[in-house]
């Protein structure tokens, strides 16, 4: 019986089947990239509103606190959105008649709310509680990034699980005091971890209990 | 998928009765057993109990072909490929304008309000979450309720959401307005004003609402020739007018089950329907709990004919037809020494029954209730009043006050009355609020041709029904959690009702109507109540502080009536009672006990609950004894032709051991024409075979076989556990010898012999436990889970191929003799065990532990192997084939419960001893920086249990309920032999029979 392969089938079959696994691995690559990407995860990519809000201007420049406006921080799996109310407690005095805040005014006159453009946004699958992460010593910053820095808002963390579970993990590297939760100019010390051990120890963190997959999904 | 046409079989007998009967009688072998087709070991018994997945459930056996299913899968999966890599969509936060001071965004708030049945109140907490009511759970300070719910009220948060609802006012089913219909409303009253209202007649369902009724009362005196008729299709007409008999008035009877050491039930479902129940069960099973190895208890006689929620908790069940209960009554009366009453002739089996009730009752003078059900004659009501009284009952436990109704009258003449004057064509306007009596009224009134009849016929619904239709103008109704009202309890107890959502839709209450009718001002809801309430307590300052403190807590205080002692007199016509109807079938009506009268057939989550005892869903049926079904030659779903007073209804039969014989039970509520997409064209309707002189059994009945046979969803067999040791009772007497008799039916293995090394759970470690002894199966708890947890309904067709989603069922297992077996409920839902099978097989580890002890169940993670529910042993498990879960309808959106995943197909889920409750109580002990207080989480089914036989908790804290209850004698854990270490474990149920009552050997 005649051969049915040629003998050069032996290399080209071999070389095929290297090249199918390079193929996959690299689209296996590109598509793990891209889902890390800023086009995927929205990083550094300010958001547009319909009121160009800059948190640059109200809490750098004013002094203004996170929780003036964010004000169920404290209490709630939500922050919350302030009302037009709370921009109008100023801005029925100062800027009002700037062009930029027609929205807001339009708002308070008709009760019609605004509407903003979520920049932090979790899988509806995962449950994040503001209030026990604020009680527990993380920081606006270390999950929000230098907001009084950003005239318009952007996200300065993928918000994927991987990025969740960091400090999940070991807290430690990334907790503060309480009482610098709200700063933004807070540093880390140089011996962070030390510090993290003893909030870890003073907070009664479980951080056993942090990595449960109850604790995120129900 | 609702619309299933009778298919024909043509297959040979699925079981033979007599053969299953000798099976039982003749072996010792397995006591429990679940159902006939168990007994008979069916094929389909079989398939169900052998295979995870019954009947090619992994396929999708619909219309479309295996074939042209993988074609358009194969293309979806494509798509679905790619849609896992598009952005995120962008999602908006609408923040308030200015935003209430009680609202912190993102918790809860919860409200006191009520919700009504049959006119009376039971009072509720409705949640809120950023403004849409999301849950309904019972009011712990309110008398009707203190804290439990049943599943209706649960389920009518549901109601609110329905996407069938009326939504519009239609003039001769054509879309209007009301500002139209309201001219023309005007018209009509300026009319009947000069005539003083002679052609004016309203029609209502019960009315308990002080608000309402002052409304009514002025109407009355405006216009003095109107009339104001009730109907109530379960009215307690008999009750009233048996109390007319004695008392010479019609009186409200209160019970005090938790000063009763004797209940003898007549008829009377008790525990599960009529004004008061849940506080009824809650006060039984009070009267039920041990605790340690001391058992006293109450002991519960019930003659019933069809087994009932009341029935299965009896310690003496005797089953007999309706008919035969006045003779029943008449023997105890007669054993009581009534004056005038002589006993009647019964059976032995009766006599036996009669004198060991007699026995105890007399031995419990003071502590003992003689009840009657709404179904029985007013003679038999009368001699139940008699009975207590002679046995001194009366003021002890047994109490009477003034009726509640705001207006008591026999509803079956008032609808009468009222149809006389159509006829005779003396209404001019015809308003209906509320009621639907086209469908419910008993069919000999022929009350569709007559309704024409009036000039101007309004009709006030939640839905566009069969009342509507016939009526010229339909007006949306607003449900009770969008506007004012106010209500009383059984005992007579106000709450005021008020509103957590805007009306969803142009709908109006019956307040804004009738008071459209008394001013034209458009007064709402808000103002009419607050202004009635001012006029009793006065306004000004003190009125802030009254309103606040009402609303605030859910009733008003003092307002409960007062018991009143009323004499007791003969009769004035004598004891009149009737001779039951010879040996003829009789057929029995009686309430649903998921969809009631028909109200809630659009009712998904009721529809699919299964039915307590008969496990049936979607579906009511022409339940008879298994003695009849052999003498009729039928078997379960044969469909019948029933005949009773002229008229035939078709139904399919379904076969239920413990039900009487010569006798059919046929349920309300079904066979509706316009309920909406799930109610409509499903079930049989009875109110074909009512007359309205006898509204409750109809004698001298035919059941014809046609031959043709309907499928009937009954989840009995679903999720089957073959016979091991899973229900575990005893009596009192064996109880006391052997507290710990539970523990010794099985074997725990130690922990040497586990091949896992054992874990160690040292903060919390949560867990539960259900008392069998407190439990009723009455489902609060399984409707609770569901719309606490966004659980689907599935529909009649995925039920019946055993796909049902509630994660918690209601086991009922039957034991011993087939004719008449006694019945148990067993609560079952994941078991959560520490050694957990499910969590092995999963190759994602999508179900694992945690570190509390939780068995938890990541959707995100699950890629739907359904490995994990093949190594359930308790099949607790429930997978999502289909996309159940309704993403699309706005209005069910608002519903869900926002702590807790949606899920979509594809995806396993159980029950998580709701972990969102136990985050939620975690976070905000972590805050405090304290430990977790006992009784802080409660689950939803805790929450729900009007007998508080669920206990919930963290066992590690030994001073915990549940902790004590786990070291109870009687604490088992279900399988315990399998070491799968559940935290989930049961109380084993007791009984506490009279001794005088022992069954006789059977022969052979």
């Amino acid at each position: 019986m005649a051969q049915i392969f040629h003998p050069s089938m032996k290399v080209i079959s071999r070389a095929s089947i290297i090249a199918v696994l390079i193929v996959v691995g690299v689209l296996t690559w590109v598509a793990g990239a891209m889902y890390r990407s800023g086009y995927f995860t929205n990083v550094n990519d300010p958001v547009e509103q319909n009121v160009p809000f800059s948190h640059e201007h109200h809490v750098n420049g004013l002094g203004i606190s996170c929780a003036y406006c964010h004000t169920s921080v404290e209490q709630s799996s939500f922050a919350g959105i302030p009302p037009t109310h709370t921009c109008m407690t100023c801005h029925s005095q100062i800027w009002n008649t700037s062009p930029m805040l027609q929205p807001v005014r339009t708002s308070y006159q008709t009760q019609m709310p605004l509407e903003w453009v979520r920049v932090h946004d979790l899988p509806d699958f995962v449950y994040f509680n503001h209030s026990i992460h604020v009680a527990k010593g993380v920081g606006c910053q270390t999950c929000h990034g230098q907001v009084d820095h950003m005239p318009l808002t952007w996200r300065t963390n993928t918000l994927q699980m991987s990025w969740c579970l960091d400090c999940h993990r070991e807290p430690e590297k990334y907790l503060r005091p309480k009482e610098e939760v709200y700063s933004m100019v807070y540093q880390q010390p140089d011996d962070q971890l030390t510090l993290g051990a003893a909030l870890v120890e003073k907070y009664h963190i479980k951080k056993k209990q942090l990595t449960d997959c109850s604790i995120c999904h129900r | 998928m609702f619309d299933l046409s009778p298919i024909t079989m043509s297959e040979k007998n699925r079981f033979d009765i007599a053969s299953i009967r000798a099976r039982l009688s003749g072996e010792k072998g397995s006591e429990y057993w679940k159902s006939l087709d168990e007994l008979a070991e069916t094929e389909e018994f079989n398939e169900f109990l052998h295979r995870e997945f019954p009947r090619e459930a992994s396929v999708w056996d619909d219309a479309l072909s295996r074939r042209g299913f993988l074609k358009i899968m194969g293309a979806s999966l494509a798509l679905a490929g790619l849609s896992g890599c598009v952005k995120q969509p962008e999602e908006k936060i609408v923040p308030y304008v200015k935003q209430p001071e009680i609202l912190v965004p993102g918790k809860p708030l919860s409200f006191a309000t009520a919700f009504i049945m049959g006119g009376y109140a039971t009072g509720v907490l409705a949640t809120s979450h950023m403004g849409r009511p999301t849950r309904i759970e019972g009011n712990p300070d309110h008398p009707a309720s203190l804290g439990a719910t049943d599943v209706f009220a649960t389920a009518s948060i549901l109601s609110l959401y329905d996407p069938d609802r009326s939504q519009v006012v239609t003039n001769k089913r054509a879309i209007s307005t009301w500002d139209k219909f309201f001219a023309q409303l005007q018209t009509a009253i300026e009319v009947q004003r000069a005539l003083k209202g002679s052609g004016l007649r309203i029609l209502t369902e019960t009315v308990t609402s002080p608000t309402l009724a002052h409304q009514m009362n002025t109407l009355l005196t405006q216009f003095p020739n109107a009339r104001w008729h009730q109907y109530e299709p379960l009215h307690e007409d008999n009750a009233f007018e048996g109390a007319k008999l004695v008392f010479g008035m019609p009186l409200q009877t209160r019970h005090r089950f938790d000063r009763a050491d004797i209940v003898v039930s007549l008829d009377s479902d008790f525990i599960a329907q009529g004004p008061g129940h849940i506080r009824s069960a809650r006060d039984f099973a009070n009267r039920r709990r041990v605790q340690g190895s001391h058992a006293e208890m109450n002991r519960l006689y019930v003659a019933e004919c069809m087994p009932s929620v009341t029935g299965s908790m009896a310690d003496h069940r005797l089953r007999a037809p309706s008919s035969h209960i006045e003779n029943i009554a008449r023997g105890l009366a007669a054993g009581l020494h009534v004056e005038g009453v002589h006993a009647a002739q019964i059976g032995e089996p009766e006599q036996r029954w009669v004198d060991a009730a007699l026995k105890d009752l007399l031995a419990h003078r003071g502590k003992s209730i003689v009840v009657a059900g709404p179904q029985q004659s007013p003679i038999v009501h009368a001699a139940v009043h008699a009975m207590n009284n002679a046995l001194g009952n009366t003021g002890e436990t047994v109490l009477y006050t003034d009726p509640v109704e705001a207006s008591p009258m026999n509803h079956g003449d008032s609808l009468q009355s009222l149809l006389h004057d159509l006829d005779s064509g003396e209404v001019d306007l015809l308003i209906m609020l509320g009621a639907n009596p086209s469908y419910s009224a008993p069919a000999d009134l022929k009350i569709n041709e007559k309704l024409g009849k009036a000039r101007l016929s309004v009709h006030l619904g939640a839905y566009n029904d069969e009342t509507a239709d016939a009526c010229d103008w339909h007006i949306p109704q607003s449900h009770y959690l969008e506007a004012w009202s106010d209500a009383r309890a059984f005992d007579g107890t106000a709450t005021i009702m008020q509103p957590l959502i805007a009306p969803l839709y142009n709908s109006k209450s019956a307040h804004e109507l009738i008071g459209g009718i008394l001013d034209d001002s458009g007064r709402k809801s808000h103002e009419i109540v607050q202004d009635f309430w001012k006029t009793q307590r006065g306004g000004g300052h003190g009125f802030e502080n009254f309103w606040k403190t009402s609303l605030n807590n859910g009733v008003v205080e003092g307002t409960s009536f007062p018991v009143k002692q009323p004499a007791l007199r003969q009769p004035s016509d004598g004891w009149k009672f009737s001779s039951p109807a010879g040996d003829g079938l009789e057929i029995s009506f009686r309430p649903d006990s998921t969809i009631f009268d028909g109200r809630f057939a659009n009712n998904g989550w009721l529809q699919e609950c299964p039915k307590p005892v008969t496990k049936l869903t979607w579906d009511n049926a022409a339940f008879i004894s298994p003695a009849t079904a052999q003498r009729y030659h039928l078997e379960s779903n044969d469909l019948v032709e029933l005949a009773a007073n002229g008229r035939t209804v078709k139904a399919p039969v379904c076969i239920q051991p413990g039900h009487a014989d010569s006798a059919v039970t046929l349920h309300l509520g079904y066979g509706r024409k316009k309920a909406g997409h799930l109610g409509t064209g499903i079930g049989a309707n009875a109110n074909l075979l009512r007359t309205a002189g006898s509204q409750w059994h109809a004698a001298g009945a035919e059941m014809r076989k046609t031959g043709e046979s309907y499928t009937l969803a009954i989840t009995q067999d679903h999720h089957s556990m073959e016979g091991r040791a899973i229900v575990r009772a005893a009596n009192v007497e064996e109880f006391e010898k052997e507290p710990s008799f539970a523990k010794e039916m099985s074997e725990v293995p130690t922990a040497s012999q586990s091949l896992y090394p054992p874990k160690e759970y040292p903060g919390y470690a949560w867990g539960m436990t259900i008392d069998l002894n407190a439990c009723t199966g009455c489902n609060a708890c399984v409707v609770a889970c569901q719309s606490e947890n966004n659980i689907p309904i599935v529909g009649k067709d995925q039920v019946s191929r055993g796909r049902e989603m509630q994660w918690i069922r209601v086991d009922r297992y039957y034991k011993n003799d087939l004719d008449d077996p006694e019945i148990y409920n067993q609560p079952v839902a994941c078991q959560h065990c520490e050694n957990a099978p499910c969590e092995l097989v999963c190759p994602v580890a999508a179900t694992t532990h945690d570190s509390e002890g939780l068995n938890v169940m990541t959707y995100n993670r699950c890629v739907g192997t359904r490995y994990c529910s093949n190594n359930c042993p308790y099949k607790v498990r429930r997978f999502n084939f289909l996309q159940y879960s309704d993403v699309d309808t706005e209005t069910l959106k608002m519903m869900y419960n926002p702590d807790v995943t949606v899920r979509n197909r594809g995806v396993m889920e159980k029950c998580t001893f709701c972990v969102q409750r136990i985050s939620h109580a975690r976070i905000e002990a972590k805050k405090e920086d304290r430990e977790i207080r006992d009784g802080e989480v409660t689950t939803a089914c805790q929450s729900a249990c009007p007998a508080q036989a669920i206990v919930f908790g963290n066992i590690n804290d030994a001073t915990s309920n549940v902790a004590q209850r786990k070291a109870d004698p009687r604490n088992y854990a279900l399988l315990s032999e399998l070491n799968t270490k559940p935290r989930l474990s049961y109380l084993a149920k007791l009984s506490n029979p009279n001794p005088a009552l022992e069954k006789p050997e059977k022969p052979g």
